[in-house]
């Protein structure tokens, strides 16, 4: 049924369909709208027997997550950015011990400076947890992931996140179609756990593990994802098959076969790139977009595939690793190793920054003649970077750098309307 | 694709607005993408919210630079930000208040937007009787419905009825159908102020 809905009541109604029986969260922005509508969906008794689980904060969350779900319980929570961070070692734990919890995260850059708007931070934070990440493009995908998320998880019994853009998605009213319960039903059966903590037959989940074997364990962990990379779109596939939408999967490609520039990029921006290449085109500019859907696993294989007839590579992220460059661009350089093709890595929207299409056009143009430096930052403002620099080498003690920085661009701002 | 920003200040609804905006858009058969500026909103501060309407999927996620049109729900903003900053040639702008834009000092602004584009209706009188709150969004959407014409009274009527129930509901709906008529110029006999 066709509706006009805000992504995050979009994400915790396809959250109730999937009958969850355990949620559990603690509100932190930009998820908040998701959990206090999953909490409205439990008490009007939308979600059949779900019990919703109040706790005192994001480790306590994952906490009761991991018990429920050890106990046989399909189990749902939600957070972002610091949140995150705050439950880290259950995060691992939660994959470590295999245990199928689903997870929404709405993204949210990370402190200091804090900060509360959208960049891809807090995930990749957690890239090499154990946990498959999936990110979303629109809300109508949001909504759809989830519910290939828990059929993905209780397949090979490891934890998902669904990662979608804080703010951008999460508080954006759009179209989506929402599915009846019965083909949800139709397409997750209840959930049967490989292990369950049960009086009746008890064994213990979590056991110490020496050097004997640890190697093993993590080794396993890893051929898990490995086996992600055809359960996720074999339950693409499935999904489109019942559902009649193409949502999911590991990639999806744009204008991609002709295409001399490849940007790639994961999450809602792609949208905004998509239009951007189509108005390139019509200047006849050979250029196309491929989507990161799996972050992890990722599709190393699929991508070099997709990506083998560009001349260069334009990675778009919403990430930063700093002292090195990009996150998602580092992979991607993986995936192309040997093939000559060169990538270039782009760090835009960092904390909310808007990604506009004409800086966007400004930047592929820029690609196209291969005028691109190796390591981009969208729209960053040399000048505040320069002032900045000049007073540290001014003073030893220049004083804080987000102060700093506020403080001058309000006293020009303050200036310019006093001119005027 | 039609782009409207919505000005106000927190506490007027001005992100509800585009809420509304999008779901009247909706119950059209558009494709509507309603959307806040991502602020830490406060009471009186300046808050700003887009609504894209189009006959097909909107993909663009970047906040609206060149409004097809502007709704001002408090013209204390003048002072404070160039709310038209970026508005089309040929634009359309609705600003809460029966005053002309020469006395709102905004008139060198709009020069190039066409007269009959640019219209003041005192929402917040025509809402605070049937509301009873001084709340300005709703009822300014029967303005725009009415200027810019790319969405029906009716639209925004069943929008406000989605979104709230009841008297809240039926409150705004006779503030929106006010607004309408007064942006068209008509006088609507139960607008009257009681």
């Amino acid at each position: 049924m066709l509706k006009q809905l805000e992504g995050s009541h979009a994400v915790a109604e396809a959250v109730a369909l999937c009958r969850p029986e355990v949620i559990c969260a603690y509100p932190i922005s930009p998820q908040t709208h998701i959990v206090e509508r999953c909490g409205e969906l439990v008490r009007e008794g939308r979600v059949g027997n779900c019990e919703f689980i109040n706790v005192e904060s994001e480790f306590a969350a994952l906490s009761v997550a991991i018990g429920s779900s050890a106990a046989g319980a399909r189990s749902y929570t939600a957070t972002a950015s610091q949140g995150l961070l705050f439950m880290a070692e259950a995060v691992y734990n939660a994959a470590g011990l295999g245990l199928p919890i689903v997870m929404t995260v709405a993204n949210r850059a990370i402190g200091a400076p804090i900060n509360i708007w959208n960049d891809h931070t807090d995930s990749m934070s957690m890239r090499d947890a154990g946990w498959i990440q999936l990110f979303a493009e629109t809300n109508q995908e949001a909504l759809d992931l989830h519910i290939q998320a828990f059929k993905i998880a209780e397949r090979l019994s490891c934890p998902v996140m669904v990662c979608m853009d804080g703010f951008i998605l999460t508080h954006a009213y759009e179209r989506v179609d929402m599915p009846d319960q019965e083909i949800v039903d139709r397409f997750l059966p209840p959930f049967k756990p490989r292990q369950v903590l049960d009086p009746a037959n008890p064994y213990s989940i979590g056991a110490m593990v020496g050097p004997d074997a640890f190697m093993e364990v993590r080794y396993l962990a890893h051929d898990k994802q490995i086996q992600a990379l055809e359960v996720i779109p074999e339950v693409a596939t499935e999904f489109k098959e019942l559902f009649g939408r193409d949502s999911g999967g590991l990639l999806h490609g744009y204008k991609v076969d002709d295409a001399e520039t490849v940007v790639v990029t994961l999450g809602s921006v792609a949208g905004t790139v998509k239009d951007t290449v189509d108005q390139l085109r019509e200047g006849s500019t050979k250029i196309g977009v491929v989507t990161i859907g799996s972050f992890r696993p990722f599709p190393l294989q699929a991508l070099r595939k997709e990506l083998s007839g560009a001349k260069r590579i334009v990675v778009l992220e919403k990430s930063l690793a700093v002292g090195f460059g990009g996150v998602v661009a580092n992979n991607i350089m993986m995936a192309m190793q040997g093939s000559g093709i060169h990538v270039h890595t782009v760090v835009a929207g960092l904390g909310g920054r808007p990604i506009t299409v004409p800086s966007l056009t400004k930047l592929f143009e820029t690609a196209h003649a291969d005028k691109l430096e190796d390591l981009h930052f969208l729209d960053l403002r040399r000048d505040v970077v320069n002032a900045e620099l000049a007073r540290q080498h001014a003073h030893i003690g220049s004083g804080p750098i987000a102060e700093n920085i506020l403080k001058s661009l309000y006293r020009d701002e303050a200036n310019t309307a006093n001119a005027s | 694709m039609f782009q409207v920003r919505l000005h106000g200040r927190g506490g007027q609804g001005v992100v509800t607005a585009a809420e509304l905006l999008s779901i009247a858009g909706f119950t059209q058969g558009k494709h509507a993408q309603a959307f806040p500026s991502f602020g830490s909103e406060r009471t009186g501060a300046p808050v700003v919210s887009f609504c894209r309407l189009d006959d097909k999927e909107i993909r663009l996620r970047e906040p609206i630079l060149e409004p097809d049109c502007v709704i001002v729900q408090d013209p204390t903003l003048f002072h404070a930000i160039d709310v038209f900053q970026g508005l089309k040639p040929g634009g359309y702008v609705l600003i809460n208040s029966s005053k002309s834009i020469s006395e709102l000092g905004v008139a060198e602004q709009l020069k190039d937007v066409p007269e009959d584009h640019i219209r003041g209706v005192n929402a917040t009188e025509l809402a605070i009787r049937p509301v009873s709150r001084p709340v300005p969004n709703a009822a300014l959407l029967g303005g725009f419905a009415a200027i810019s014409r790319q969405i029906t009274l009716e639209a925004v009527e069943k929008a406000i009825a989605t979104k709230f129930g009841g008297r809240i509901a039926a409150g705004n709906i006779e503030a929106a159908r006010a607004a309408h008529a007064a942006a068209l110029g008509k006088e609507l006999v139960n607008a009257q102020t009681a």
